[in-house]
């Protein structure tokens, strides 16, 4: 039955156009990323493992308390243990590199999402389609625009995983309390001083659950970009499956959520509201306020 | 005086097309008709008032009446639609936004309703909030949010954050975040309407100490009668975006110049603001005056007291001011003493009432007093006298007029 709306012809027609009317913009966003991305997965394998190891239990004890700190040193060891450790760095550069990608475009078009409604009414439901398309989707045309590799997984994982932190922003943003921009602003405030020293302060919490997601998204979205080349956990995760291999399989896969986890609860710990617990509290020395690891 | 704040044929249209609405205004059509014709608001509509250096100018009115739109207007937080807004002899809404920022940071300062402080930074941090935005350093501003904390009795809470602290304590560092910057004019938007009655009290009293201790221009918006009457040095009432009447409290009070401002008197007791001077009465008894030089002698008093046929007179001098009371009796020993003086015909009985005595104590003194009370002001002049039947009189007027 012939479709009275190909639709996807047209999409592929248009991709196949942008490609051959680019005049190497493409190009140089995809050379751009790869640097961004390699440097990082260069310096994370370079660093000793003692150092990032440490480095996450040093954070897990300071922002959540002892008990996760403790977690953090067990993760590690079944992570080293398991002889993941590479594959988790590659891992952890494709997440950094498209949750700073997704910062930079997501942060202000939050903000702008927040001042226009106009700019509102356009991007929300942008922001609907890339949150609920498939995410293998966007690796077609990923994979076509920029080859085989680690860009169209950044790429494709920056489009999954932008949607969370615009709107959380736009979202802290608006729920200011009115009055005390119109305090900020009767004292004598620049719209620059109203945002930095009002808006954006009190909307952390919020901002910060956005970027809490996005990396949480990021993460999911990257063990499926190995399916365009983009390597690490998610390649080991794809062999398993291809020789359906359940050692494989449950080693790579905890790997992710173990590296899930400790992000996650790190991240979250940043934009939590309320009386910080002092040092103490979190090393389990003072009798009041337990841990909840 | 001075006037502080002018503000002359100001309005506000809240809408798409503030032009249409202001031509229909014109037109004379109500606020009401205009939001049904066109769908815009009108906040503000056609205000002109000044507001005096040194005074307290309370804006009040129901919620609705504009009253918070009003206030800003004259640090533009509202952008007004036509008029002119004149702080200092400048037209706030006509500056440029350089001129608007700077008059925001060194000449006004606003108190909220909500308090509005920012609750990621400490009292201390909130109260130098103006200074730091206007680029003041670090331990410059500190000292002086310090020296105000102290002003506002909060010294030992400079660490807190505001939300430890209750409502009237957050106010008062909202008070001091105003008066850190040193402003000529304060606009305070409601400020003490969220506060339990004990603490608005305590805080209207603060006011008035640190208004007492430095002088400056204050707006202050309100919806409490009680308020605008013991804060306010005038009182502009407004409905449905318009001024209604503007003047002293006393002026309010004894002229409500509308109906609306009447209705607002509604049951509220208004007898408790009522002073001696509302009640004194200048026909209620015999007045003689005492002229200069021999028009002033006890035989020539005693002589026109006996043709009137009075028992008793009060006695004023030739500028009014109340001398005391005499009678035949008192006269005619004054004229067979040895030199004949009208001081010693005076008595001392019944003694002169202050002008701005309560209510409560005069109906007090008239109940214990058989003669009339004289009422004098503050030079000592006559205003009248309190009978019974003066205060009886004054009461049923203001059940009629106001109950």
């Amino acid at each position: 039955m012939a479709d009275f709306l190909p639709l996807g012809e047209w999409v592929d027609a248009g991709v196949k156009r942008l490609i051959e009317i680019d005049p190497g913009a493409l190009q140089q966003l995809g050379a751009g990323v790869e640097r961004l991305t390699e440097g990082l997965e260069i310096l994370l394998l370079a660093a000793p493992i003692w150092l990032i190891a440490g480095g996450f239990v040093a954070i897990g004890l300071w922002r959540v308390g002892w008990k996760f700190a403790l977690f953090c040193v067990a993760c590690w060891v079944l992570i080293a243990g398991t002889g993941f450790w590479p594959q988790t760095m590659v891992t952890m550069a494709l997440i950094l590199a498209a949750t700073l990608l997704s910062l930079a475009i997501g942060l202000p078009l939050g903000l702008w999402v927040a001042r226009s409604d106009r700019v509102a009414a356009i991007v929300r439901p942008a922001l609907d389609f890339m949150q609920t398309m498939p995410a293998f989707v966007y690796l077609i045309p990923a994979a076509m625009l920029f080859g085989l590799g680690r860009v169209p997984g950044v790429l494709a994982t920056v489009i999954f995983a932008m949607p969370p932190v615009v709107r959380l922003t736009s979202l802290g943003i608006r729920q200011v309390n009115r009055e005390q921009v119109e305090a900020a602003i009767s004292f004598g405030c620049t719209p620059a001083q109203v945002l930095f020293k009002v808006e954006i302060p009190a909307a952390l919490p919020s901002i910060m659950a956005g970027i809490n997601q996005t990396i949480m998204m990021a993460l999911s979205m990257v063990i499926i970009a190995s399916m365009v080349g983009a390597g690490g956990l998610g390649n080991d995760v794809l062999a398993s499956i291809q020789r359906l291999d359940i050692g494989l399989g449950f080693e790579s896969g905890l790997a992710v959520v173990l590296l899930a986890i400790m992000l996650d609860r790190i991240t979250e710990t940043f934009g939590a509201s309320g009386p910080r617990r002092s040092l103490r509290q979190r090393l389990g020395l003072s009798a009041r306020g337990g841990d909840q690891p | 005086m001075a006037p502080k704040v002018v503000v002359r044929s100001l309005f506000k249209v809240f809408g798409k097309r503030p032009a249409l609405a202001l031509e229909l205004l014109t037109q004379g059509k109500s606020k009401d008709q205009v939001f049904a014709q066109t769908g815009m608001v009108v906040g503000v509509r056609d205000a002109n008032f000044s507001v005096n250096e040194g005074e307290i100018f309370v804006l009040m009115g129901l919620s609705g009446s504009g009253k918070s739109t009003l206030i800003r207007l004259l640090n533009r937080l509202v952008e007004p639609t036509s008029g002119q807004v004149l702080v200092g002899g400048q037209d706030v809404a006509s500056m440029g936004k350089k001129a608007l920022v700077a008059l925001r940071r060194k000449d006004m300062a606003m108190v909220f309703q909500s308090f509005a402080l920012l609750p990621h930074r400490s009292v201390l941090d909130n109260t130098a909030f103006g200074l730091e935005v206007s680029g003041m350093g670090r331990v410059a501003r500190e000292r002086r949010a310090m020296q105000v904390l102290e002003q506002v009795g909060l010294t030992s809470f400079a660490r807190k954050m505001p939300a430890e602290l209750s409502g009237g304590m957050q106010q008062r560092v909202g008070l001091a975040r105003a008066l850190a910057v040193g402003p000529s004019l304060m606009l305070m938007d409601e400020a003490f309407s969220a506060l339990d009655p004990l603490t608005r009290t305590e805080m209207q009293e603060l006011l008035l100490q640190l208004q007492k201790e430095q002088r400056r221009t204050i707006v202050f918006v309100s919806h409490d009668l009680d308020e605008a009457f013991r804060i306010g040095s005038r009182i502009a009432i407004m409905e449905g975006g318009r001024i209604v009447q503007v003047g002293t409290p006393d002026e309010i009070l004894r002229n409500p110049s509308h109906s609306y401002v009447r209705a607002f008197f509604k049951g509220v007791d208004v007898n408790q603001y009522l002073v001696a001077r509302d009640v004194a009465d200048l026909s209620a008894f015999p007045l003689i005056q005492a002229g200069p030089g021999d028009a002033s002698s006890p035989a020539e008093l005693l002589a026109r007291l006996r043709l009137s046929g009075w028992p008793q007179a009060f006695v004023v001098d030739a500028q009014q001011r109340w001398l005391g009371t005499v009678t035949p009796q008192s006269l005619q020993n004054a004229c067979s003493a040895g030199t004949p003086s009208l001081h010693h015909a005076l008595l001392a009985e019944p003694p002169a009432v202050a002008a701005a005595l309560g209510m409560q104590a005069l109906v007090g003194r008239a109940l214990t007093s058989t003669l009339p009370l004289p009422v004098v002001d503050g030079a000592g002049i006559y205003l009248g006298a309190v009978t019974h039947k003066s205060l009886l009189q004054r009461f049923a007027r203001s059940q009629a007029d106001h109950g």
